[in-house]
């Protein structure tokens, strides 16, 4: 008798035909599954390139005016203007507002859930917060025009209801869902020997969050935050309900605003096709996602550099 | 003979379905022998010219009408090219657009005034004013218009802690936006900084839930929570309200004729279109989009 690993003489175990070919089928559409991505934001980016650059490279573009001047004037009769500071400038505000609200809560809720509470009260709260997250962004733009914009009429000098703040309020309310959700993980990810190596060295259960969770889930906490700065960047119809869709540098929170995503919402539909005034709102496309590309570099390489040292 | 499969419950429903396919096919296919009637212009008119269209397939089921906007210009140049049987004009046709057509096509642009097209401008109740001149519409609205708060015009409005002149106006696309940057602004620009809402609707709701509002909007959205200001062309003149009577005396000074033009006198399934149009039922569907219906016969022609 010989032993089976032998009989074929070193040869791999036969394995049928069709389930090797299979296997392979398999491995290559994960592989591409993986690609994709990558392609996929190429080909977006690719696409709106397109369209935007023939004004891009035409005479009478003047990228100083488009970046730096506040006039928005896509429509003029007497002096056309296609500038876009204004529009940044809310974006940029409306987000800030949103995350000085959204990443304490967020995170704090992250916290509570993952480390502090029992198990029954964490399975409603997980629940709640998922229900929160499915809620549809022209729901809540409906809830910024009805229910806060009047609050914000009675209780505050704000002589519209519809304003920065009253966006950074609902793009709060949008993006803390994500922020606790992914927050969870990751500080569920954290092994639970540094827990209990922490409590056994005698550190309180916060000295335990701060000291160690909250440096070991950094980079997954980071995600969280990010992910949540996405959302608010490019949410368009609860903003443009909420933020009153006035084209000026915001000088407080009371002030009404235009963003970036909420202007090409609102004029894509009715410029016609292929005309410059079409060109440039495809090319703030692209200073949106500029945008949101440097806010994930700066991000990132400042987490590397924290882990450096 | 045929054997159809299993058993007879099974069959009636084979049966059934066969007819249910037969009978959806039947009422997908497109007509064939009906008249299509083409219909270009007006970005202004487009909404209320498909709202028309639609409501027309109930009353003539076998004429199709197919709207499209573009522009008044570019509907009267179709006209000119004659690829449309009517044109949607929301001014009147140039002497020399008129001249184009003629040389074109033998043929002169023939008017058929249809409704109003009238702007009313609103205010918060609280808001003492109730006159107001295209001078201070301007001063307020314009690109660089000195008025920004209240006390400018020698007046506070109750409830409106600020003092600041909230200005409510449209989307930079809306026909709206362009009629009265063109009638009141004198073609000049707006001012930055104006709350530029999505539709009329909201322009009335946003004006009668803010003290401190101004705005413009069809005058057909008015409710019980605004008030709608008497307009002046100029300090001096006499101001006039905002109703159907003044519209029609062309007193009212933001309000412009809406036009629907064809080649030469209409004749068959047009002429039936433009009647209908210019019918109570027609004219209902106007007004439910937010403009003025043309006087009851007689006065209307002008």
């Amino acid at each position: 008798m010989t032993p089976p690993g032998t009989t074929r003489s070193g040869a791999r175990p036969g394995r049928p035909f069709v389930s090797l070919a299979a296997e392979r089928a398999m491995e290559a559409a994960i592989r591409l599954s993986g690609i994709s991505a990558i392609v996929f934001v190429l080909a977006i980016f690719f696409f709106i390139f397109r369209e935007a650059a023939p004004v891009l490279f035409s005479d009478e573009f003047k990228p100083l005016e488009f970046l730096f001047s506040v006039q928005w004037y896509p429509t003029s009769v007497v002096d056309i203007r296609y500038g876009t500071l204004a529009l940044t400038a809310g974006t940029v505000g409306v987000t800030l507002v949103a995350m000085l609200l959204a990443v304490p809560f967020g995170l704090g809720a992250a916290i509570f859930v993952s480390e502090f509470c029992g198990r029954r009260l964490r399975e409603t709260l997980k629940i709640v917060i998922e229900i929160l997250a499915a809620i549809p962004s022209v729901v809540w733009g409906f809830v910024a025009l009805t229910v806060i914009s009047r609050l914000m009429v009675s209780y505050t000098s704000a002589p519209v209801g519809v304003n920065m703040l009253n966006g950074g309020i609902v793009l709060a309310l949008m993006s803390v869902p994500i922020i606790v959700s992914i927050g969870e993980d990751a500080l569920k990810a954290v092994p639970d020997s540094y827990r209990e190596a922490a409590l056994a060295m005698g550190a309180t259960r916060w000295q335990l969050v701060v000291r160690v969770l909250l440096p070991a889930a950094r980079n997954g906490l980071l995600a969280a935050v990010l992910l949540g700065v996405g959302r608010a960047v490019g949410e368009t119809m609860a903003v443009l309900m909420a933020t009153g869709h006035a084209v000026q540098i915001p000088h407080g929170l009371l002030d009404s605003v235009r963003t970036l995503t909420a202007n090409i919402a609102a004029e894509l539909g009715e410029a016609p096709a292929g005309s410059a005034h079409y060109r440039v709102l495809f090319l703030t496309g692209i200073q949106l996602f500029i945008l949101t590309f440097v806010v994930n570099l700066a991000a990132d390489l400042a987490i590397r550099g924290v882990r450096r040292k | 003979m045929t054997r159809w499969p299993g058993p007879p419950t099974v069959r009636v429903l084979l049966l059934a379905s066969l007819f249910a396919a037969v009978a959806a096919g039947a009422s997908c296919r497109p007509k064939t022998g009906g008249t299509a009637i083409q219909n270009k212009g007006s970005d202004t008119m487009v909404n209320v010219a498909q709202a028309w269209a639609e409501a027309y397939r109930l009353v003539a089921p076998d004429v199709n009408v197919e709207v499209s906007g573009g522009g008044s210009g570019t509907g009267i140049a179709a006209l000119t090219a004659g690829t449309v049987h009517i044109a949607n004009a929301s001014r009147d046709v140039k002497p020399e657009e008129a001249e184009q057509v003629r040389r074109n096509t033998g043929l002169s642009p023939v008017d058929h005034k249809v409704g109003y097209d009238a702007l009313a401008v609103y205010v918060h109740p609280n808001n003492p004013l109730e006159a107001i001149t295209f001078e201070t519409l301007s001063g307020i609205y314009r690109e660089d218009g000195p008025l920004v708060r209240w006390q400018q015009l020698g007046f506070s409005v109750p409830g409106c802690r600020s003092d600041e002149i909230v200005r409510v106006s449209r989307q930079s696309s809306s026909g709206t936006y362009d009629f009265f940057r063109e009638r009141v602004l004198n073609k000049r620009d707006f001012k930055l900084g104006s709350r530029d809402l999505n539709g009329s609707k909201e322009v009335v709701e946003l004006v009668g839930t803010t003290p401190c509002a101004i705005g413009y909007s069809g005058m057909g959205y008015a409710t019980a929570h605004v008030k709608m200001l008497k307009v002046a062309r100029r300090a001096g003149e006499p101001a006039y309200p905002p109703t159907v009577e003044a519209t029609w005396a062309r007193a009212y000074p933001i309000a412009r004729s809406l036009h629907m033009y064809t080649l030469g006198e209409p004749a068959g399934p047009v002429k039936a279109y433009l009647d209908w149009v210019l019918s109570p039922d027609g004219q209902r569907i106007l007004q439910e989009s937010g403009y003025v219906p043309v006087p009851p016969s007689g006065e209307a022609r002008r």
